[in-house]
C-alpha cells in the first residue's frame, strides 16, 4: 500500500505506454529545440540585459519604438485577419470545385513561400507605386498604397496567404458531406450550413492558419522594406528598427526591441493556441 | 402523409442507378428499402428526400409533385447512417437547429424551443443530457439524437438510411424495438433502408427488396419470405437451394427423374428453389439423392449439407434440415423431397 501510495504521489514523466521511443524522442526534441531555439532566445533576452532595467523601459518609452511595434503588429493583425478570411476562400475553391486551371491556382498558392521576399516587394512596390498598375488606380480616390501602412498590409497579405490556404484545405477535405446534407434536410439554406455548420467545425485551423500567418508577418523584413517607405513614426516597421540600432552599433538597444517583440508574440501565440486547445476539447478534434 | 413515387429513373454518369421504380407508401406506414449493396435503395431514399433529383419520373407528396422541391422546402426528417451530427453543438442545439434556422415569423421564440428540445429529448429517453456533446455520447445515443433532431421539425415522412449499420448486435436489438415502439407512438409515414433481411422483415410493415436498380417485390414479412415472387427474392431472403429441373407433363424432373413432386402448371426448363426447413426425408426411388458432406448445428435444427452428383461437373450444393433425434452418418446417402417449393422458368 504504502508502495502504492508513493508512486501516485510523484509525478510520473513516463507514463506506461507500448508505444515506444518516448524517453529517447522527449531527449532528442528537447536538445534539438534548445540548440535551434532556446539558446538563440536566451543570449538575446542575456544580451538585453546589460542594458539594466532603467535602460530598457527608456527603450520602450521611446514613441519611436513605440510606433514601430504598433506598426509591425498592427498591419501584422490586420493582414493576417484579411488572409483568414480570403485564404478560406481559396481553400474553398481549391477543395470543392473541379475547373480548368485548378491544379495551376493549388501550385501558385505556394509561390509566396518560394519566392524571394525582396523579389516580392519590389514587384508589389512597382506595381502599387502612385504611378504604378494598381496604386494608379487609386489615386484618384487620394489613396496611397506603397510607402504607408496599407503598403506594409500588401505585402503581409501576399507572404502570409499559404499559410492559411494550407491549414485550411485538409481539414476542409475531410468535411462529411452528410453533415452539410443533414442541415439542409433541417431547412438550413446554402447561406446558414456554412456560418452556422461549416465554419465552426474549421475554425480551430482557421485559428492556426491565422497564427501562422500573423506570426510570419510580424517577423517579416525582406518584402516589407521596398514597399513600406520607411518613414520613422509613420511606416518604420520593428525589425527595420532593429536593423537600424545594429548599424548604430547600439546592440543592446537592437536585442531590448527584439525582446520585447519577442514578449508580445509569444504571449499573442500562447493565447491563440489556448483558445484552440479550448476549442479543440469542446469539439472533440484533438 | 403519402408517397407515391412514379416512373423514376435516376442516372449517375449514364449509369442507371434506378431502373423505372415505382412504390405507393401509404400514410403512416413503415416500409423497409431492402437489397444488396448497389441496389439502389440509398439512391431511392435520397430521391425521395430531395437530396438528388431523378433524372426521369416523379414523386408526389400527397397530390402535390415534390419532384423538383428543395430538400429544404421538402420538410422530411433525415436521419444518416453515421448520424452526421453538428459536433460543435450541444446535444440541445443539434436538436434545435432545425427549428432556429427558420426564417421570420414561422421561428418559434426561444423558450418554445427550448420547450421543445426537451420534449423531444425525453421523446428519445435523453433527458440530462442536453448540454453533452456528439463525441462524449455513446453510439445508440447519437442515433436517437440523430433521431430527435429529425423529429424536431415536425417532418411529412421520415427516412433513415441504415439507421444500425455501425452499432453493435445488441444495441442494434434494443434500438430496432425502440424504433418500432416509437413508430407506433407517432404514426409518421417511415422509410428505411438496410441490408439486414431479419432487421426488415421484423421492423416492416412491407418490405419492398431490391436489386439492380429495381424493385422486385414489395409484400409483408409473409409475402415475401413464404411467397418470393422472383428467383432473387428466394436465394436473397432466408436460406435455400436450388437446382436446374424441367417440367414435364405435371412432373418435375431431376436429371431426367422424376423426383415424385407434381407441379400443376408449365412445361420445359426451370429452376427449382426449397428452403431447407421444407424437407421431407424420404424412403422412396423418386426423390433427389445425395450424399452429406457436412452437418451442424443451428440453434433448434441441425443442418446437413449435401452434394448431388452432376455427372463429371461440380456436384450440386444443397443444404436441408434433418431431425434433430435422427442423427444422420457423413458420407452416408440421403433421399429427400421438397414439400414447399416453388419453380421459376428458367
Amino acid at each position: 500500500m504504502a508502495d502504492t501510495t508513493a508512486v501516485s504521489g510523484q509525478w510520473r514523466l513516463k507514463q506506461p505506454s507500448i508505444i515506444p521511443g518516448f524517453g529517447m524522442t522527449l531527449g532528442f526534441s528537447l536538445a534539438y529545440l534548445s540548440l535551434i531555439i532556446l539558446i538563440p532566445i536566451a543570449g538575446l533576452i542575456w544580451r538585453s540585459a546589460s542594458l539594466g532595467w532603467s535602460g530598457f523601459f527608456s527603450v520602450l518609452a521611446d514613441t519611436r519604438t513605440q510606433d514601430a511595434l504598433f506598426i509591425s503588429f498592427g498591419t501584422a493583425f490586420v493582414a493576417a485577419l484579411i488572409n483568414a478570411i480570403f485564404g478560406v476562400i481559396v481553400a474553398w475553391i481549391l477543395v470543392r470545385y473541379e475547373f480548368p486551371g485548378r491544379r495551376l491556382i493549388d501550385a501558385m498558392v505556394d509561390l509566396p513561400f518560394a519566392l524571394p521576399t525582396a523579389v516580392a516587394g519590389i514587384a508589389l512596390a512597382t506595381l502599387y507605386a502612385p504611378k504604378g498598375w494598381i496604386g494608379s488606380l487609386f489615386m484618384p480616390f487620394d489613396l496611397r498604397i506603397a510607402f504607408t501602412p496599407l503598403g506594409i498590409i500588401v505585402a503581409l497579405v501576399f507572404i502570409g496567404l499559404p499559410f492559411v490556404v494550407r491549414t485550411v484545405q485538409p481539414v476542409m477535405e475531410e468535411i462529411d458531406r452528410e453533415v452539410e446534407e443533414a442541415a439542409a434536410t433541417l431547412g438550413a439554406n446554402r447561406f446558414q450550413t456554412i456560418t452556422r455548420v461549416l465554419l465552426p467545425g474549421l475554425m480551430p485551423a482557421i485559428l492556426t492558419g491565422f497564427a501562422l500567418a500573423f506570426a510570419r508577418g510580424v517577423g517579416e523584413y525582406g518584402s516589407v522594406i521596398f514597399i513600406a517607405g520607411n518613414i520613422p513614426y509613420v511606416s518604420e516597421i520593428a525589425p527595420l528598427l532593429i536593423v537600424i540600432r545594429l548599424e548604430e552599433f547600439n546592440y543592446a538597444g537592437a536585442t531590448a526591441i527584439a525582446t520585447i517583440m519577442l514578449l508580445i508574440s509569444f504571449t499573442m501565440l500562447l493565447v491563440i493556441n489556448l483558445i484552440q486547445a479550448w476549442s479543440r476539447r469542446r469539439y472533440g478534434h484533438g | 402523409m403519402e408517397v407515391s413515387i412514379k416512373n423514376i429513373r435516376k442516372e449517375f454518369d449514364r449509369f442507371a442507378a434506378l431502373n423505372d421504380v415505382s412504390l405507393n407508401i401509404a400514410s403512416g406506414e413503415l416500409i423497409a428499402l431492402l437489397g444488396p449493396s448497389g441496389s439502389g435503395k440509398t439512391t431511392l431514399l435520397r430521391l425521395i428526400a430531395g437530396l438528388d433529383f431523378p433524372t426521369a419520373g416523379k414523386i408526389y407528396f400527397g397530390d402535390e409533385d415534390a419532384s423538383h422541391r428543395s430538400v429544404q422546402d421538402r420538410n422530411v426528417g433525415f436521419v444518416f447512417q453515421h448520424y452526421a451530427l453538428f459536433r460543435h453543438m450541444t446535444v440541445a442545439e443539434n436538436i434545435g437547429f432545425g427549428l432556429k434556422v427558420r426564417s421570420g415569423a414561422s421561428r418559434p421564440p426561444k423558450s418554445e424551443i427550448r420547450r421543445r428540445v426537451s420534449e423531444l429529448l425525453e421523446m428519445v429517453q435523453l433527458s440530462g443530457l442536453e448540454d453533452r456533446y456528439p463525441n462524449q455520447l455513446s453510439g445508440g445515443q447519437r442515433q436517437r439524437v440523430a433521431l430527435a433532431r429529425a423529429m424536431a421539425i415536425e417532418p411529412r415522412i421520415l427516412l433513415l438510411d441504415e439507421p444500425f449499420g455501425a452499432l453493435d448486435a445488441k444495441v442494434r436489438k434494443e434500438l430496432r424495438r425502440w424504433l418500432r415502439e416509437f413508430h407506433d407512438r407517432t404514426g409518421h409515414t417511415t422509410v428505411f433502408v438496410t441490408h439486414d433481411q431479419e432487421e426488415a422483415l421484423e421492423l416492416a410493415d412491407r418490405v419492398v427488396v431490391m436489386s439492380g436498380g429495381k424493385i422486385e417485390q414489395v409484400g409483408s414479412a409473409d409475402d415475401v419470405y413464404d411467397r418470393p415472387g422472383s428467383p432473387f427474392v428466394f436465394s436473397f431472403i432466408g436460406e435455400s437451394s436450388h437446382l436446374p429441373i424441367t417440367l414435364r407433363g405435371g412432373q418435375i424432373l431431376f436429371q431426367g427423374q422424376s423426383i415424385g413432386v407434381v407441379s400443376e402448371s408449365g412445361e420445359g426448363a426451370g429452376e427449382l428453389f426449397f428452403r431447407p426447413e421444407d424437407v421431407q426425408l424420404v424412403d422412396a426411388a423418386d426423390a433427389l439423392y445425395g450424399k452429406v458432406t457436412a452437418c451442424r448445428r443451428l440453434a433448434g435444427t441441425r443442418i446437413a449439407e449435401i452434394d448431388i452428383a452432376n455427372e463429371g461437373n461440380a456436384p450440386y450444393h444443397v443444404e436441408i434440415e434433418v431431425p434433430l433425434y435422427e442423427p444422420v452418418a457423413l458420407g452416408s446417402d440421403l433421399r429427400f423431397r421438397p414439400t414447399r417449393w416453388k419453380v421459376f422458368p428458367g
